[in-house]
C-alpha cells in the first residue's frame, strides 16, 4: 500500500483510475461484481483473512522471495548495481500464485465451489489449477487453441492438477479470446463460479484486488532494500503484459517519488512494424474486457492481433492503473524487442545461473540496454517475475534444436 | 416521442407484441443486409436490431460470434453499418432501427461524431451490451441531443433497487435479458423469465422487450403474453449461416421465419 497520508488513492470508489478502469460489462455480471467488491472490502479489513493469506504465502508459496544481488551481471554491464526480486522461486514458478491464493480465499468465503480462469502461456492457468487443488475447488481454464499448441507442457500440467482445459477457437485463438470465453462462462454460471482474473485488468474490483494481492512483492522488496542496502532503490523495472507483476512491485513505492518506475512492454518485431504488444507505447484509449485503458486497435475500434515471443505479454490491452500512471507521469513505459529479450534470457543464464521467463527477460533486456545511462552508484531492482523452464522449447526451436 | 416510442405505443394500443429480429450488418456480405432487413419487415417485424460487428463480442454465443467474424472478414466497419441504415431508411421511414454492439466501436469514432452520423443515417436507438448505466452518462447525453434512445438492459441478477435505477435512466424501452448467459443460449426458462418480467413491470412504465435464447414461435408466444416485445437473434443468424452456399435465398427464408414468428405472436 502507499504510505499513510498518501495523496495517491486509486481507484475512486466507482473503480476508476483517472479516465481509465471502470466496469464495462454485461448487466448480468454487475451483481457478482458488487458482491465481490463488498466481500473483498470486508476481507481486507479482517485480520483473520489477512492471516490466512500471509500463512499460505509463507508456507505454500514459499515467501518472502529473496532480493538477490546479481554481481556478475552487474560487473558485465558495468553500470548500476542490479538486484533481482526472485518471484521465479515461488511455488509454480511465477508471481501469478500470489493473486490466485488471495482470490481462492475469496471464492471460499463467497461459498463458490467452482473457479474459472483464462491463460495465455499457461502460468496463470497452472497457478489457478494449483490453488483449486489446494482448496478443493472445481477448476476450468480457458486457453486459445494457438496457445495450447505452443504450451503443451503447461496444458498437461493443468490436467495433472485436476483442471479441465477448454480450447478457445474464436477470434485470434489466443489470450484475449480466452478472456472473452471466460467472461461468457462466468455470465452463464455466475451463481456458483468465481472468475480468477490473472492480471490487474477486467472490471472493477479486479484491477484493485489483484494489485493488492500482488503488492506483497513491492512490500517485501521495499523492506529488503532498506535492510540489505540501507536505502531505497533508484529504479524499479518490470515487464508489462496485463501488468500484475509490475504493479505488485511498483505500488508500495508510489509515494517514494525519487524512485523511478519503469514498465517494459513487448516490442515484438519492433514498434515500427506494428507487430508488437505495446499498447502503452503505441495504442489508443478504448474499452475491452470490462475496463477502459490503452489498447491496440484499428481506426474502427477493432482489437488488433498482437505479437510477442512471450505468450504472457501477447495481449492487446493493459491494466487500467498502468494507463493512469502513464497519464500522470508517475511511471514510464518503454519496450524491448523479441531479439533483445532473447539476448537477455541467454545473458542471465550465463552470468547468474538463473533462467528467466521470456516475459521477465524483457525487464532484464531494458536494463542491459539502458545500463550505460544509469549511474554506477544506482540501485536497480528487476522483478524476475517467473522462471523460464516453460520457454526452453521455444528457445531451442529458435536455435534449430528439436527436443 | 421517438420512432421507437411511437411504434411501441401503437402496438400496445392494438394489444400486439412487438417482433424484433436481429441480424449482424455485413453478414454474409454488406449487399445482403438491406434486403434482409426489408424481408424481415415484410414478414412482420415491428422494430429491427442491427448488430455492429466487433472483434471481441464477449456477451455473444457462438452463432452471433461467428456472424460477427464473417462480417469483419469482409471488411464491415461502423461507417458501413450506418450506410446500411441510411439505405434502408431511404425506402422505409416507419420501422425503428436499433444498433446493437460494443462500446469500443462508438468510442473509436467518438461519441459526438457517432451520435451525429447515426442520427443522419436514421438510427433510432442504441444497445451497448457492455455499457451499464453507471458508465453511460456521456454517451446517453450525446445520443439524446440527436434524439436517439440509449436502451438499457436488465438481467435476472439485477436487484429490485437497481431495476428502479435503470428505469430512471432508461428511454425508449427496457431490454430484459431472459437468462444468465450469452445470446443464443439454450437454457431459457419461461417460468423464470415471467418472474423477472413481473419484477421489472412493477418498477417501470416503459415497454419491456425480452431477448436472449428465444428461438421459435412457441417461446416467443409464451413470453409475448407478458412482454411488450421479443427479440430473436441467434435463430435468425443461424438460418442465414446455413444458406452460405445460396445467399440469394436469404431474404425469402427470413421473410418466412418472421412471418411464422408473427403468426405465433398474434395467435
Amino acid at each position: 500500500m502507499p504510505q499513510p497520508g498518501s495523496n495517491y488513492a486509486q481507484p475512486s470508489s466507482d473503480g476508476h483510475f483517472g479516465q481509465h478502469g471502470g466496469r464495462f460489462v454485461a448487466e448480468t455480471l454487475i451483481h457478482a461484481l458488487d458482491e465481490l467488491e463488498a466481500l473483498y472490502e470486508q476481507a481486507k479489513a479482517d485480520p483473520e483473512f489477512q492471516a490466512e493469506f500471509a500463512e499460505d504465502l509463507a508456507r505454500f508459496v514459499g515467501r518472502p522471495s529473496p532480493l538477490y544481488f546479481a554481481r556478475r551481471l552487474t560487473d558485465r554491464l558495468g553500470g548500476p548495481q542490479i538486484y533481482l526480486k526472485r518471484e521465479d522461486l515461488n511455488h509454480t514458478g511465477a508471481h501469478k500464485i500470489n493473486n490466485c491464493i488471495g482470490q481462492a480465499l475469496l471464492a471460499r468465503r463467497m461459498g463458490k465451489p467452482r473457479v474459472i480462469a483464462e491463460t495465455g502461456a499457461g502460468q496463470h492457468g497452472v497457478a489457478t489449477a494449483t490453488v483449486a487443488a489446494r482448496f478443493g475447488l472445481e477448476c476450468q481454464v480457458y486457453m486459445g487453441s494457438v496457445d495450447i499448441a505452443r504450451q503443451a507442457l503447461n496444458v498437461y500440467r493443468m490436467k495433472l492438477l485436476g483442471a479441465s482445459v477448454v480450447p478457445v477457437n474464436s477470434g485470434s485463438k489466443t489470450l484475449k479470446d480466452a478472456l472473452n470465453e471466460a467472461l461468457r462462462d462466468w455470465v452463464t454460471h455466475v451463481d456458483d463460479t468465481h472468475y480468477i482474473i490473472g492480471t490487474v485488468a477486467g472490471p472493477h474490483p479486479f484491477p484493485m484486488l489483484v494489485r493488492d494481492f500482488q503488492s506483497v512483492i513491492g512490500q517485501e522488496a521495499r523492506s529488503q532494500c532498506l535492510q540489505q542496502m540501507g536505502r531505497l532503490p533508484d529504479t524499479l523495472v518490470a515487464c508489462v503484459g496485463g501488468g500484475s507483476n509490475a504493479l505488485g512491485l511498483f505500488h508500495p513505492f508510489i509515494d517514494d517519488e525519487a524512485v523511478r518506475l519503469v514498465g517494459v512492454e513487448a516490442a515484438g518485431l519492433g514498434l515500427e512494424t506494428g507487430r508488437h504488444a505495446a499498447p502503452l507505447n503505441d495504442g489508443q484509449v478504448g474499452v475491452l474486457h470490462g475496463n477502459k485503458t490503452y489498447l491496440m486497435q484499428d481506426a474502427d475500434g477493432q482489437i488488433s492481433e498482437t505479437h510477442s515471443i512471450s505468450a504472457g505479454l501477447d495481449y492487446p490491452g493493459v491494466g487500467p492503473e498502468h494507463s493512469h500512471l502513464k497519464d500522470i507521469g508517475r511511471a514510464e513505459y518503454d519496450a524491448v524487442t523479441d531479439e533483445e529479450a532473447l539476448a537477455a534470457f541467454r545473458l542471465l543464464n550465463e552470468t547468474e545461473g538463473i533462467m528467466p521467463a521470456l516475459e521477465s527477460s524483457h525487464a532484464v533486456a531494458w536494463v542491459v540496454r539502458e545500463a550505460p545511462r544509469l549511474g554506477a552508484g544506482q540501485i536497480v531492482v528487476i522483478n524476475l517475475s517467473g522462471r523460464g523452464d516453460k520457454d526452453i522449447e521455444t528457445v531451442a526451436k529458435l536455435d534449430g534444436t528439436t527436443l | 416521442m421517438s420512432r421507437i416510442g411511437q411504434t411501441l405505443e401503437a402496438l400496445r394500443s392494438q394489444q400486439r407484441t412487438a417482433l424484433v429480429p436481429f441480424i449482424t450488418a455485413g453478414d454474409p456480405h454488406l449487399d445482403a443486409t438491406v434486403p434482409a432487413l426489408n424481408a424481415l419487415v415484410q414478414g412482420g417485424a415491428d422494430l429491427l436490431e442491427l448488430g455492429v460487428p466487433f472483434s471481441d463480442p464477449e456477451a455473444d454465443g457462438p452463432a452471433i460470434q461467428a456472424s460477427s467474424e464473417r462480417a469483419l472478414a469482409n471488411g464491415t466497419g461502423l461507417r458501413d453499418v450506418l450506410d446500411c441504415v441510411a439505405e434502408f431508411r431511404a425506402g422505409n421511414d416507419q420501422t425503428p432501427v436499433i444498433l446493437m454492439g460494443y462500446l469500443n466501436s462508438v468510442l473509436a469514432m467518438g461519441e459526438g461524431a457517432f451520435a451525429t452520423a447515426a442520427a443522419e443515417a436514421g438510427v433510432d436507438g442504441m444497445i451497448i451490451v457492455n455499457l451499464p448505466p453507471e458508465e453511460s452518462d456521456s454517451l446517453r447525453g450525446a445520443l439524446a441531443k440527436q434524439g436517439i434512445d440509449l436502451i438499457l438492459l436488465a438481467a435476472p441478477t439485477t436487484s429490485d433497487e437497481r431495476l428502479s435505477a435503470i428505469d430512471r435512466a432508461a428511454t425508449g424501452f427496457v431490454y430484459l435479458v431472459s437468462l444468465k448467459g450469452t445470446t443464443g443460449a439454450d437454457h431459457i426458462s419461461i417460468g423464470e423469465v415471467k418472474q423477472h418480467l413481473a419484477r421489472l413491470r412493477a418498477r417501470t412504465r416503459l415497454p419491456i422487450l425480452v431477448g436472449f435464447g428465444i428461438k421459435d414461435g412457441p417461446t416467443a408466444r409464451a413470453l409475448g403474453k407478458q412482454a411488450d416485445g421479443v427479440v430473436v437473434g441467434a435463430a435468425i443468424v443461424s438460418r442465414m449461416a446455413a444458406l452460405s452456399a445460396d445467399t440469394d435465398a436469404i431474404p425469402e427464408t427470413l421473410r418466412q421465419f418472421a412471418h411464422d414468428l408473427r403468426q405465433a405472436l398474434d395467435a
